[in-house]
């Protein structure tokens, strides 16, 4: 029976398209490049996009609840400095990576409660958390670079399982995760309601601090795991590391089909998305183009993708 | 009336993705015409007054506007051409005031090139006295209750000059007095030569106010006719095909123990001391006039709003209801009565909506039972007979009727003991709607109870068991089913 039929035909149209597009945009380079089809360059672009990705998939989740976090760029610099200065000191990498990821998801929940009790938006409330955790970066680290990180934190980067980097599999499982919980789990179902419509949400007895505080709490989490992914593929603390991923993070889910009004996104669409703007920066390079041309074209591509939607949708009407 | 027509459309057809909305469908209104058009949810009625304002194109058709062939391939181009409509669902700007709504676009302004800000209040203040509607034109229209923006939204259309005027179900939010007012302004309307069209559920009102009245049936023309010559069960099987009678004729069950009892709620001049009780199987009606606090009631109980003092009592418990899932999880369920803001997820699927506050019950260990969940929305997709294409159809598309069958399928899914319905046919075709009241009828054999609110008296007179009645966030009285009449009930409305 139609009525009945299991799959939306959305995933079709958005993600197809992306994945056309990023697999003819790889065969371009393969052939247009000596250096892109080759064992090193590949497992480069798959370290600089899992970094990326994972902040990008929290980005997803505010998103669809129709907010948006201005403070993950910050909160990467955080993981980075505060896992360094532990380690630093002589912790051991677990309990260092464990702590400094409560700070990250500390400073998520902050963001969630400042959003959900003080009804401040999300763009002001993340907004001031990205100063102020940007701040707090400086003067943990007096602005300076945290070096001297022992060999099993840096060498967890370099490792090589399968012939895929070790990050592609934390980005990979933090891709399960988070498409389990927003097409599987009650959770994603409250948050895609949320970002629909608050009101009816919190009348259908959906807890809507709940949910705003998890997504931000989330957002911070992945942010920090990706600041330490960072932090070991660069073998050190970083202050300025994360600034201006707000935007990459932003750009892979708006291309991968996210709203900024809340309501839709998907986790494929904004992996897509991530793959596409790592491969078009990564290609420039390789291709010898100009980086600020490059950034024309990220941005041009940011509009175009959105535009495009907007036609399809009004195709529809 | 053989004058040539102000509007006429011919063969218009228009297909969304999966519907035919309309089917080659001709309409002529002639000036000073009072035009309705009528039919079933998802008929195409809203589909046919988009087309006619530029926000939908027509695949097929031509429109002609006094004997010329136009085309209005924008909202700005309708109203170049002096057509004007309050929609179906009201299209203020929530956040600015009502004189602000009113000139937007065209701010008078001063010599200064600033905004005449005196000019734009003064002139609001009038135009809204003119339409004996009293409201501060100051006021932001989130200020406002439902029934006063519908009201500021007419009040706005009409002030435009304009030729032609469209109501798509004007009265689903208003009580009787604003009605008349409707009423008044619709004969000024057409007094002064201009032509209006009519879309309502209510069918006595097309019998008061319109010339002639047109049916549309699954997006086709069934008939157009004079009101004179044809009554209410005409039209009734025309629009559904087949008659219904006595609809609010329903049996009334024997009442069970007490289920809800509320003492003393208070809330400043919202709420003072309202104290009533309902029984299993049994219907509680709440009337009152637009203000009066009837939603602010349920919304007390739901949990929705905070109160400063009473009790409530469930199932002989006392119960401290701070959020709606404390309601939810007692078993109370509440259609609100905005259901575009409050009532459901519009970029949602019906599915995702149908099951939105039940995912506990389809769930294990938090993940969401996927085959349940589809099968419970194709079982009250069929149900009720909600209009669709397929359960992932996003609920914004669907014609208001339906939207409102989608929210109580939610409630079903919920096993519900107590059923808030506010309004709960607003904007129903007759067919819906007697299957909604035989909906509540089962729900009070099945020993549930319902507590109903409605400003349409036939309704709430022929379905509820008692009325409470408020006034100004009071309820002095209870009236008990033999002693209803339309006209105690009124008197207890107003005060007196
Ligand atoms: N934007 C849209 N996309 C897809 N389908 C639509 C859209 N707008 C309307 N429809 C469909 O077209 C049909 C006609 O809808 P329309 O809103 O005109 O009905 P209506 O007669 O106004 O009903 P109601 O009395 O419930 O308001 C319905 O089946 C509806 O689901
Ligand atoms: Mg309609």
């Amino acid at each position: 029976m139609k009525l009945f039929s299991k799959k939306n035909t959305k995933f079709r149209i958005a993600e197809g398209n992306l994945i056309v597009i990023v697999i003819v945009l790889m065969v371009i380079l393969s052939f247009a490049t000596k250096n892109f089809f080759t064992v090193n360059n590949l497992r480069n672009l798959v370290r600089q996009t899992s970094v990326n990705g994972i902040i990008a998939l929290g980005m997803t989740f505010v998103i669809i609840s129709g907010g948006i976090d201005l403070s993950v760029g910050s909160v990467v610099g955080v993981a980075s400095i505060v896992v360094a200065k532990l380690l630093v000191a002589g912790m051991g990498v677990f309990p260092a990576i464990i702590i400094a990821l409560l700070v990250c998801v500390l400073l998520g929940t902050l963001n969630g409660l400042i959003i959900h009790y003080g009804k401040v938006p999300p763009f002001i409330a993340t907004l001031g958390m990205m100063q102020a955790a940007r701040g707090i970066v400086m003067l943990l680290s007096n602005a300076r670079m945290v070096a001297g990180l022992p060999k099993v934190f840096t060498g967890f980067a370099q490792l090589v399982f399968l012939g895929f980097p070790s990050l592609f599999f934390v980005w990979f499982l933090v891709i399960l995760v988070t498409f389990v919980l927003t097409t599987k789990t009650i959770f994603g179902r409250n948050i895609f309601a949320y970002g629909s419509n608050i009101e009816a949400a919190r009348l259908s007895g959906i807890n809507t601090a709940k949910v705003t505080v998890s997504v931000y709490a989330m957002s911070g989490l992945l942010s920090g795991i990706a600041g330490i992914l960072m932090t070991s593929r660069l073998a050190n603390g970083i202050p300025t590391a994360g600034q201006g991923y707000e935007m990459d993070a932003i750009a892979s889910a708006v291309v991968g089909g996210a709203s900024l009004s809340g309501g839709s996104g998907t986790v494929i669409g904004t992996v897509l998305g991530a793959l596409l703007i790592s491969l078009i920066q990564n290609g420039g390079n390789l291709l010898g183009i100009n980086s600020f041309i490059l950034q024309i074209i990220v941005g041009v591509l940011i509009v175009a993708s959105v535009w495009y939607d907007q036609i399809r949708k009004t195709k529809k009407n | 009336m053989e004058t040539r027509p102000f509007l006429e459309l011919k063969g218009i057809s228009k297909q969304f993705p999966g519907v035919k909305a309309l089917d080659n469908v001709d309409l002529t209104v002639y000036p000073g015409e009072v035009h309705a058009l009528v039919g079933e949810n998802g008929a195409g009625k809203s589909t046919i007054i988009k087309i006619i304002m530029g926000v939908y194109q027509e695949d097929e058709g031509t429109i002609t506007l006094n004997g010329e062939q136009v085309t209005i391939p924008n909202v700005i181009e309708a109203d170049r051409l002096d057509l004007a409509a309050v929609y179906q669902d009201l299209t203020l700007a929530a956040d600015l005031s009502i004189g602000e709504n009113f000139f937007m676009g065209q701010f008078p302004r001063k010599k200064n090139g600033m905004i005449d800000w005196n000019h734009v209040y003064s002139k609001t203040a009038e135009t809204l006295k003119a339409l004996n509607v009293d409201v501060d034109p100051r006021l932001r229209i989130t200020e406002l209750s439902p029934a006063m923006q519908e009201m500021v939204a007419i009040a706005k259309t009409v002030h435009k000059k304009s030729k032609l005027v469209i109501f798509d179900e004007p009265t689903a939010l208003l009580s009787n007095e604003e009605v008349e007012i409707l009423f008044e302004i619709i004969k000024k309307l057409k007094a002064s030569g201009i032509s209006v069209i009519y879309i309502s559920h209510r069918l006595e009102e097309i019998f008061t106010v319109s010339d002639r009245v047109t049916v549309l049936k699954d997006g086709q023309h069934v008939k157009t006719l004079p009101v004179k010559e044809t009554n209410e069960d005409q039209l009734i099987s025309y629009m559904v095909g087949r008659s219904l009678t006595d609809m609010y004729n329903i049996e009334h069950y024997p009442k069970g123990e007490e289920l809800l009892r509320v003492e003393d709620l208070n809330r400043g001049k919202a709420l003072k001391n309202i104290s009533f009780s309902v029984k299993r199987g049994e219907i509680f009606g709440l009337f009152g006039l637009v203000g009066s606090g009837r939603t602010e009631v349920v919304r007390a109980i739901y949990g929705a709003d905070s109160i400063e003092s009473g009790t409530v009592y469930f199932k002989g418990k006392k119960e401290v209801i701070n959020h709606p899932s404390k309601a939810i999880s007692l078993g109370i369920g509440l259609l609100p009565e905005d259901r575009k803001h409050q009532g459901l997820a519009l970029t949602q699927s019906i599915n995702h909506n149908i099951n939105l506050a039940s995912y506990k019950a389809i769930s294990k260990f938090n993940f969401v039972l996927e085959k349940r969940e589809r099968q419970r929305s194709v079982e009250y997709v069929n149900q009720l007979k909600v209009k669709t294409p397929s359960i992932h159809q996003l609920v914004g598309n669907l014609s208001g009727g339906n939207q409102q069958k989608v929210i109580i399928a939610k409630w079903l899914c919920c096993e519900s003991k107590l059923f808030i319905f506010d309004e709960p046919t607003v904007g129903i075709d007759v067919g819906a709607k007697q299957e909604i009241y035989k909906l509540i009828e089962q729900l009070t054999k099945e020993g549930h109870a319902v507590i109903l609110i409605s400003s349409y008296l036939p309704e709430i007179m022929g379905l509820a068991d008692r009325i409470g009645v408020l006034h100004e966030g009071s309820m002095p009285n209870i009236v008990e089913r033999e002693a209803f009449s339309e006209e105690t009930l009124l008197r207890y409305a107003s005060g007196l």
